[in-house]
């Protein structure tokens, strides 16, 4: 870096990025507010579904809980690229002296911390209406969230950048999207139901790291093939 | 050479076909355990070799696409994950007609299954992808991607899956088995490989015609060429 600009560094502009999409969520609220409200209403829709069969509903809370953040998350992925193909601030970012990796790792970092506060607004309304409680705690619970929703995330990037072009894209990105996070759900139900009632078996770790291993393969991948996504 | 090897490749796989129905319905003894049910076997493991065979394909094309842009590369690509999509739905059929006689349902939860099913949802989301997208080049790359998103999903789905408890029949060895059943699944194996490269091999023909056609558009009747005479 002699002379002229010294060229930010990975993790730094992937900051900046994380740090803009987090203040143009701050300034509006709205996709947080729409996510929260329709999550809460997938979480209802499901208990009628069942039948007011209380135990039934306790049985399944983890993987109902899921399954409401997995359904939010394609809306809130969706908006995280609306915002940059409205008046084209993509290729604004783009022709930014900017590695496109960066662009990856902070939209990917503010799509998971939206769903983290999502999940949080979602655990104690899923413990009350489905009559749980975190038999191991609620750190535990949180820890795994946090991975599920990373997990989400990072492969949810990827698909919103392909799609966000496309014509169909309410259809596509569900489409490709949820076949892509079935291990996510599997392990991410299972950890959950098992930190709600209890781990008898000592299941926990290795369904924690089926989650995790998850992650480290999108996130590498997203890394990798995210640029070729964006370029023009 | 290769004109009479593209007419020849449909004509033995088919006469191969109808020899090997006529193995593995008359000629190979029936299956101790399982019967006449069994001898669906031989067209069900050959239909998902080949689906794996042309995913396999589609990995390929899509990793030296992401290298090497070539609508070539695309071409062969597309070309795969259709045909994977055509065997994986035959041979999803044909172990769900299987499984009803065998296990009592069309569909459980087994692990081989449930991955193989998600694994031809992904291509199918592929090809859907594919058809949302009019820019040749940014297609090509953005099926590219998916192609190998499509195969780490493979194989993550199979291990998550996998930690179910399966109910699929263990892969027998030629070893365990006798010599009339591997013959007639090798017979079989063969007759649909001929088939799936005479598949890939029209389907990337068609393929290469509509980049042609998307690159350069026919000229409306009426304007002549330049240099052609009128």
């Amino acid at each position: 870096m002699s002379g002229g600009w010294a060229r930010p560094g990975l993790l730094r502009s992937a900051l900046v990025v994380l740090q803009k999409d987090l203040l143009i969520e701050w300034r509006t609220r709205a996709r947080l507010n729409a996510l929260v409200f329709f999550a809460l209403s997938t979480l209802l829709l499901f208990s009628f579904a069942l039948g007011p069969d209380t135990r039934l509903l306790g049985r399944s809370a983890g993987g109902y809980l899921w399954l409401a953040i997995m359904f939010s998350s394609v809306l809130a992925l969706g908006e995280s690229f609306r915002v940059e193909s409205e008046n084209a601030a993509l290729d604004g970012l783009r022709m930014l002296p900017v590695d496109p990796k960066a662009i990856f790792l902070g939209k990917a970092a503010g799509n998971a911390a939206l769903l983290m506060i999502l999940s949080a607004v979602l655990v104690p309304v899923t413990l009350a209406v489905y009559d749980v409680r975190a038999l191991l705690g609620l750190p535990k619970l949180a820890g795994v969230l946090a991975l599920g929703c990373l997990g989400i995330s990072a492969p949810g990037t990827v698909y919103a950048a392909i799609t966000a072009r496309s014509r169909a894209k309410d259809v596509l990105l569900p489409l490709l999207l949820f076949p892509i996070l079935i291990p996510a759900l599997i392990a991410g139900s299972k950890a959950a139901t098992l930190v709600l009632h209890g781990d008898a078996m000592n299941e926990l770790g290795s369904w924690t790291g089926l989650l995790f291993g998850f992650n480290v393969a999108y996130w590498s991948l997203g890394v990798i093939l995210f640029p070729s996504v964006i370029e023009d | 050479m290769v004109k009479a090897l593209r007419i020849a490749l449909p004509v033995v796989g088919f006469s191969m076909l109808a020899i090997g129905a006529w193995l593995a319905l008359a000629w190979v003894p029936a299956e101790r355990d399982m019967g006449a049910p069994s001898r669906i076997m031989y067209v069900h493991v050959p239909a998902v070799w080949m689906m794996f065979l042309c995913s396999i394909l589609n990995f390929g094309s899509s990793f030296w696409y992401l290298n090497k842009a070539s609508l070539k590369v695309d071409a062969l690509a597309e070309a795969g994950a259709e045909v994977c999509l055509l065997f994986g739905g035959i041979g999803v059929l044909l172990g769900s007609i299987w499984a009803k006689p065998t296990w009592g349902v069309y569909w459980n939860w087994d692990p081989r299954l449930t991955s193989v099913t998600v694994m031809l949802v992904t291509y199918a989301g592929m090809l859907a992808a594919r058809r949302f997208e009019e820019d040749p080049d940014r297609r090509a790359r953005v099926s590219a991607v998916l192609g190998i998103l499509a195969a780490a999903s493979a194989v993550l789905v199979w291990f998550s899956v996998k930690w179910f408890n399966s109910l699929h029949q263990v892969q027998s060895s030629p070893k365990t088995t006798y010599p009339e059943l591997v013959f007639t699944l090798r017979w079989n194996s063969f007759a649909f490989l001929f088939i799936a490269i005479w598949f890939v091999w029209e389907r990337y023909g068609l393929a290469m015609a509509t980049r042609a056609g998307e690159v350069a558009p026919p000229e409306p009747p009426g304007v002549t060429a330049s240099g052609g005479a009128a």
